[in-house]
């Protein structure tokens, strides 16, 4: 029988790879997605508005577990051959891009409405008022809380050891069934998992507190 | 593409599912009420406790809101026994709802302790209440109001959430569903089904909250 020692540290550390590449992966995904999501979220258009808010609803509204499920199963049965890693990556992309996707529109509304008046009266365009005007200064409103969001995507993507996609919480799982020595395994890996998000954490409330310095400064002036 | 569906079979064991979605919907509500009365306690503990106290509390939630509920699930069922703590499977999975719950609405809670305007705590203490009093009396209730909203969709995450814990077989909706899946091959069926189900569980509590509020917060004290 094995016993929890340095090789098998190293086995966790390595995993934990995989949950850091899939973070990042569906972040770059997602983003992109969430981008377009909360852009049709603010339209003009009633139908445009409706398809961005029902997707971000059903996102919301349903349990993580089981958006990885439906594709897991459902789009085999369209004929797509996916492999785990597929699967899980548009899993997690679809759903990052859902709650990136209402984080960036609340920023996007937070920006000042005579920004778009000023900017409509200099006779820009639509997307020349959303490029050079409103997404600068949203983007900087938008910064902390997609950064706490990327703390919890880190967190969500445990769920796909549920599949059996092998991150860091499935090798605690291998581990733990290999050495029986689960009292030892999971307070590891929890370890690891902090190690990994607490800094993500703080830097987001820095953020959070240095925007708000800098709005009572605009205040002030 | 030549799938059929085949629904028929998930609604001929449509009551199974039920029973699944009614454990969903206890274990969520009580763990709900006891993460909530946890993190009143903590929320003033973290504000107003001696200092060794309010450092103990915040490690707890930075602890619980760094780490995957998934992961804290399997700390309480699979290493707690070692030291002799040993839960069943839905003692367990209420459990990690509690002290997950518990620290994300500590959080919450304390950030609705703070837009209370200092001067009705002075107020309060200039009065002769003690610090609980005060608290209890005069701080708790429009803290909970100012951040009820926060509060109503961490409940929803937890209800969420709770599918998770199908991986230490408490027998809830998801579990329900994994076990059909397996017997009749019909998984995309059974997901899609039990998923409109979360989603209608999701949109019930969302109503029950905003029922709550009007209640406590509009009705109650116009």
């Amino acid at each position: 029988m094995r016993t929890f020692s340095s090789n098998e540290f190293m086995f966790l550390l390595g995993a934990m790879r995989w949950t850091v590449v899939l973070s990042l992966i569906a972040f770059a995904l997602g983003g992109a997605l969430g981008g377009l999501i909360a852009i049709l979220r603010i339209s003009s258009l009633l139908p445009v508005r409706l398809v961005a808010t029902g997707y971000i609803q059903l996102f919301q509204g349903t349990p993580l577990l089981m958006q990885l499920f439906l594709v897991y199963y459902g789009l085999g049965l369209f004929g797509l051959r996916l492999d785990a890693w597929t699967a899980v990556v548009i899993a997690y992309a679809a759903y990052a891009g859902a709650f990136l996707g209402e984080i960036w529109r609340g920023c996007i509304q937070a920006v000042p409405r005579t920004q778009w008046e000023a900017s409509e009266s200099l006779a820009l365009s639509y997307l020349q008022q959303l490029r050079y005007v409103i997404l600068p200064q949203a983007v900087r409103i938008a910064i902390p809380p997609t950064v706490g969001f990327l703390v919890q995507l880190v967190k969500a993507t445990a769920v796909a050891s549920i599949i059996g996609f092998v991150e860091l919480t499935r090798a605690g799982q291998l581990m733990s069934n290999a050495t029986f020595q689960p009292m030892i395994v999971y307070p590891v890996v929890a370890a690891l998992y902090f190690v990994l998000c607490w800094p993500l954490s703080l830097w987001a409330q820095h953020l959070e507190s240095r925007l708000r310095v800098g709005a009572a400064i605009g205040r002030a002036k | 593409m030549t799938y059929v569906f085949q629904f028929g079979i998930v609604f001929d064991r449509f009551h199974e599912l039920l029973q699944g979605a009614w454990l969903t919907v206890q274990l969520s509500a009580i763990s709900m009420a006891l993460g909530l009365s946890l993190a009143i306690v903590c929320a003033f503990l973290r504000t107003t406790g001696p200092r060794p106290v309010r450092w103990i509390v915040a490690a707890y939630v930075e602890m619980m809101r760094n780490t995957p509920f998934l992961v804290q699930i399997y700390v309480i069922f699979f290493s707690l026994p070692a030291i002799g703590l040993r839960f069943e499977a839905n003692q367990a999975a209420v459990v990690a709802m509690v002290v997950n719950l518990g620290a994300y609405a500590t959080e919450i809670i304390r950030a609705g302790i703070q837009s209370v305007p200092i001067g009705q705590i002075e107020a309060g203490r200039a009065l002769g209440l003690t610090r609980i009093q005060v608290y209890r009396k005069i701080v708790l209730f429009p803290a909970v109001k100012a951040v009820f909203p926060a509060l109503a969709s961490q409940f929803i995450l937890l209800l969420l959430g709770s599918s998770v814990v199908s991986a230490i077989s408490a027998k809830e909706l998801t579990a329900i569903a994994n076990t059909m899946q397996s017997t009749t091959f019909r998984a995309f069926e059974v997901y899609i089904v039990v998923t409109v189900m979360y989603l209608a569980i999701a949109v019930a509590f969302r109503g029950f909250f905003a029922a709550v509020y009007w209640l406590v917060f509009v009705r109650g004290r116009a």
